[in-house]
């Protein structure tokens, strides 16, 4: 039977990961390659690579520590910030990402979307929109989550699915941060619009909702969190143990 | 010595890489002739059948990778490097495979119950049906990383695993030295690193 899966993520400047870590054992908690390893070993089923740096060298930096991470970590790898192009594409895949992520890229240039997938597999394309409601639509938000392109999501979810794209990560804007558990409705309302995995970001504040998540919108494929994690307010080993107790397909650690 | 066929298609860096992690020698190639001297080979692949079975044909690797598994070199096809294996595959029209395995390559459509998502993509645990040597070092159950929209059907005797999604299909095969994982044992942390180890001690077989 088909797992759900557990992701957490990291973001990535200037080859260091962003946003305190805390985890006793863990030499460099600041070194995304000893990061990746430690969740690896924790039983995380993938992993996803946010690039937060923008200029040439930084770039740079990024790929030779995703080579690093891509040369000892053998879990899924998703690549997203900063893709505007097959180009980078083709850069972040040769580094040894598995999937690349799309945001802002795909909504200045949908048609990115098409070119990718048509290269290099729908599988390989995963769409990220950041999503708040306004005036009780959804709408679609740009250059991480500050501006409304005042697209209806739904609509942009599907358009983009319909183009290529194999995964769709939705990160709900209204419960990012508050730690009161995933946005339902948003993602029901997702998984109801199309037929590839849906990933549910932002809002997970406990074990609990993660169980939550998937007995309530059982279309959900997969959850991603990322301060929790890194906190260690949330062990990726007791979301999995929690999840086998109640009946939920997990990979168990 | 390892070598991992490079024909122009998938990315080989996480395959090699994984060698590297179990202290073994691995080589990417695009060279037909270094699959004489290899002791084992591994052919990838990623993308369309009918694309990845040209550019196989093309370069003249089909026939080396034919003739050294005759000769009973231990072969190890992954993903689409698998669904090569297979005399021929119904994506996207009619395609001859290598014909090294009995059986045909069709649609997970054609397989599961309605409504499940294809690909199928992910982990899932590994039924397995006949004892070999491929899995010596992991136990019935155990998870492994899953990403492909198209599955082999073929005779029984020639499965050594299957996973359910919704129906039956098949995970891994095996024609005495000829192996084959539709999933990736590059991505599928330690499990997936004991599979590839236990196929780097696999002996040759005459056929």
């Amino acid at each position: 039977m088909l797992t759900k899966r557990i992701i957490p993520c990291l973001d990535v400047k200037n080859g260091r990961v962003v946003k305190g870590v805390n985890f006793q054992g863990l030499g460099d908690v600041a070194s995304p390659v000893e990061l990746a390893k430690f969740y690896s070993d924790c039983g995380a089923d993938e992993l996803v690579f946010y690039d937060i740096t923008a200029s040439f060298e930084e770039r740079k930096l990024f790929t030779d520590i995703l080579r690093e991470t891509a040369s000892q970590v053998f879990i899924p790898l998703t690549v997203g910030g900063g893709i505007n192009t097959v180009e980078d594409f083709d850069r972040v895949l040769k580094s040894g990402a598995d999937k690349v992520s799309v945001n802002s890229g795909a909504i200045r240039n949908p048609s990115l979307v098409e070119e990718a997938a048509k290269r290099y597999g729908d599988q390989c394309v995963v769409l990220s929109a950041d999503v708040k409601r306004v005036d009780g639509v959804f709408r679609v938000f740009a250059k991480g989550g500050r501006e409304n392109t005042g697209m209806e999501a739904i609509s942009w979810i599907r358009d983009c699915v319909a183009r290529g794209a194999g995964e769709v990560v939705v990160n709900s804007i209204d419960t990012d941060g508050v730690k009161q558990g995933f946005d339902l409705e948003m993602l029901a309302a997702v998984c109801d619009a199309v037929q590839v995995p849906v990933i549910a970001s932002g809002g997970a504040g406990s074990v609990e909702d993660f169980i939550t998540l998937f007995r309530s919108v059982p279309g959900v494929d997969a959850g991603l969190a990322a301060s929790i994690f890194h906190f260690g307010q949330v062990a990726i080993k007791d979301v999995k143990q929690a999840m086998l107790v109640n009946g939920i397909p997990a990979r168990p650690v | 010595m390892i070598v991992i066929i490079d024909y122009g298609v998938g990315n080989l860096f996480s395959l090699k890489s994984t060698f590297s992690a179990l202290g073994v020698q691995a080589e990417v190639s695009s060279d037909k002739n270094d699959l004489r001297t290899a002791d084992r080979i591994i052919l990838p692949g990623v993308g369309a059948f009918a694309d990845a079975a040209n550019k196989l044909r093309d370069s003249g690797m089909a026939d080396a990778v034919i003739a050294e598994a005759k000769k009973g070199k231990p072969l190890l096809g992954i993903c689409l490097g698998m669904q090569l294996l297979f005399d021929k595959s119904y994506e996207y029209g009619e395609h001859a495979g290598l014909g090294l395995i009995p059986g045909a390559v069709r649609p997970i459509a054609d397989r599961i119950e309605q409504g499940l998502k294809i690909p199928h993509m992910g982990w899932n645990g590994l039924q397995i049906t006949q004892k070999t040597p491929l899995f010596r070092f992991i136990n019935n159950g155990d998870h492994v990383y899953f990403v492909h929209s198209y599955f082999a059907d073929m005779p029984d005797n020639y499965v050594i695993a299957t996973a359910d999604y919704g129906g039956t299909l098949t995970a891994a095969v095996q024609n005495g030295n000829v192996y084959g994982c539709q999933f990736h044992p590059e991505k599928s942390g330690a499990v997936g690193l004991n599979i590839l180890r236990a196929f780097c001690e696999t002996e040759e077989k005459a056929k």
